[in-house]
């Protein structure tokens, strides 16, 4: 990974920037999907990293900000290795959402928003992520696991390194 | 209500490769395309607004009018989106159909673009929605693969190519013009309309939003015609839909029914009634913004005037069933905790009433609330309702008041309870 202060694409990663400003009418279309892009290479969305994709985009640095900032995926600080996002919006509220988020905190040692001290964990309460039908349920990285019971997300904790 | 009605979006869902062009195929896949392809585009919008399909994301807006509104004779580029922000909580279908029928939408979108005019099409996918963005990214290369999409469709003449978009989190983004913003690459801030996206909506052309079900309907109503569309629902909202179901019923899901379905069938028949030893309290029966119902309102079809007769609404068809166990002030927080969170903060009625909304209604779970913050929340609610650029405050305003006046005891014994009365 380039230093973190001055992060910078790859060639591939720069082709792909291409591609994706490419696919819209108005290249900067492609600003959440390079975000994404650049989230997944540099960890984080930091400010030097919106100085960067900014001037991809040539693009004023506040306006990258005020779009990182306003959608929820986007981390502004180092986050742990895995997420664990747990919902608790009406459903899985109604089925034990809180429940779940006191048996995270605890078995975690850590309070919502916060990372383990390993690194390992970041926990998030989230709004509806729309598998209400498995409710309560958690997105933990890329993934969603539901009709979870302490025992389950114990097991699930376990196979995150 | 018989619950063995014929299936149209979820025929395929049980089968393990419903997502792959071979399966969608060989259940009668992309037929419906060769067949608009001989049709000119005015007649593929005559025979949608003769199916009576509405739009089935949440504003329930005739489709074949909606794509009516594209102004005739521009040259123009036209741009079609599919709204595929699912966000509305208590909703998933539009999850299901990512994953398990892919192909339905873009053979929809096939036909919807050639009835609009439009070359070029976005699939705003809601970030989150990994998994269906893969499969559906996956779907989009077969179908370019086999020559369903890019130039010159199965010589055809006409061209079309799919993005797939990511969203980033915001549910505002499912509103059509902040998806709109959003998919310009700026936060995602709801726009002052008109200029209505049909005259000037995605990088200033004239766009066509559509949400995934009502596009993934398109192709069945080109195959076997409007007439027998309509025909499957209401006067006025035709076809079959989906439910998703979730709450206290035994059976949570997706549920395909027609659009006269009761609330009563739809709980009982279809999702296995309540859980055991449990009794229905209430039911939101369109997704978090929909007025909720109570036990004694539920005999009413799940069409959207059915619905709006009984004062609250069809929405996104999220049916979330609450047993006796609930405390409906507790609900309405964590909804209104929702509204606070998720509101964009461009309008200041929408911005500050939904943050001191979800204040008072916190303080009042917590035992703290006073004797007049019922009526302060009502009054704020009524206050702000139609003042701002998007729907999205109204929608918020729903439930505050019809969980507040239809609960109204249950609040009252909580303040009383409470030190802050």
């Amino acid at each position: 990974m380039p230093n973190a202060t001055r992060p910078e694409f790859s060639a591939s990663e720069l082709a792909e920037v291409r591609r994706l400003m490419a696919l819209y009418p108005s290249k900067r279309g492609a600003l959440l999907p390079v975000l994404h892009l650049a989230q997944d290479t540099f960890g984080y969305v930091s400010l030097e990293v919106e100085e960067y994709v900014a001037g991809l985009f040539e693009l004023p640095p506040a306006h990258v900000h005020e779009v990182t900032t306003f959608y929820t995926m986007f981390f502004k600080e180092p986050k742990g290795r895995h997420v664990v996002s747990v919902c608790h919006n009406l459903t899985c509220h109604l089925l034990g959402a809180k429940g779940i988020i006191e048996h995270l905190r605890e078995r975690l040692g850590v309070d919502v928003g916060e990372t383990t001290p390993d690194g390992r964990i970041t926990l998030l309460t989230v709004e509806c992520l729309c598998a209400c039908e498995q409710a309560p349920m958690m997105q933990v990285d890329d993934r969603y696991e539901g009709l979870l019971t302490p025992a389950k997300v114990d097991t699930i904790l376990g196979t995150l390194e | 209500m018989s619950t063995t009605t014929e299936k149209i979006f979820t025929r395929n869902f049980h089968l393990a490769d419903s997502h792959t062009l071979e399966r969608y195929r060989a259940t009668g896949g992309y037929t419906a395309v060769a067949k608009a392809f001989a049709m000119e585009p005015a007649a593929i919008v005559e025979e949608v607004k003769k199916s009576n399909l509405r739009g089935l994301g949440g504003a329930a807006f005739p489709t074949g009018v909606k794509w009516g509104f594209i102004p005739k004779g521009s040259t123009a580029p036209k741009y079609l989106v599919i709204n595929a922000d699912e966000g509305e909580p208590g909703t998933f279908k539009d999850r299901y159909l990512l994953e398990r029928d892919p192909h339905a939408l873009i053979e929809g979108m096939i036909i919807a673009a050639r009835a609009i005019g439009s070359h070029l099409g976005f699939v705003y996918i809601r970030g989150e929605y990994v998994n269906p963005w893969r499969v559906f990214s996956a779907a989009v290369r077969e179908a370019y693969d086999a020559g369903l999409l890019g130039k010159d469709i199965q010589k055809s003449g006409f061209d079309f190519d799919i993005v797939v978009h990511r969203g980033a989190g915001a549910y505002i983004c499912g509103e059509e013009t902040g998806l709109l913003s959003s998919l310009e690459g700026k936060k995602g801030w709801p726009k002052i309309k008109p200029p209505f996206p049909a005259v000037k909506g995605a990088f200033g052309h004239p766009t066509i939003v559509n949400n995934v079900e009502t596009i993934a309907s398109v192709p069945h109503i080109i195959n076997r015609g409007g007439e027998w569309f309509a025909g499957l629902g209401t006067k006025t909202q035709g076809g079959l839909r989906l439910y998703s179901v979730s709450g206290h019923v035994a059976k949570p899901g997706v549920v395909e029914a027609p659009v006269s379905v009761t609330l009563r069938a739809l709980i009982y028949d279809h999702s296995g009634g309540i859980r055991d030893g449990h009794r229905l309290k209430a039911v939101v029966p369109g997704g978090s913004s929909a007025p909720i119902l109570t036990a004694d309102e539920i005999d009413v079809t799940m069409d959207a005037d059915g619905l709006k007769a009984v004062g609250s609404m069809i929405g996104s068809a999220g049916v979330i069933v609450f047993d006796e166990t609930v405390s409906i002030p507790e609900a309405m927080m964590v909804v209104a905790r929702f509204y606070a969170h998720e509101s964009c903060g461009q309008c200041t009625p929408c911005r500050e009433s939904t943050g001191w909304i979800y204040k008072m209604s916190h303080r009042i779970v917590e035992g703290k609330g006073r004797k007049e913050d019922l009526d302060t929340i009502i009054d704020i609610a009524k206050r702000g309702a139609g003042t701002t650029i998007c729907a999205f405050y109204d929608g918020a305003v729903g439930p505050y008041i019809s969980y507040i006046e239809k609960f109204r005891d249950e609040f009252e014994a909580l303040i009383r309870s409470g030190s802050g009365a």
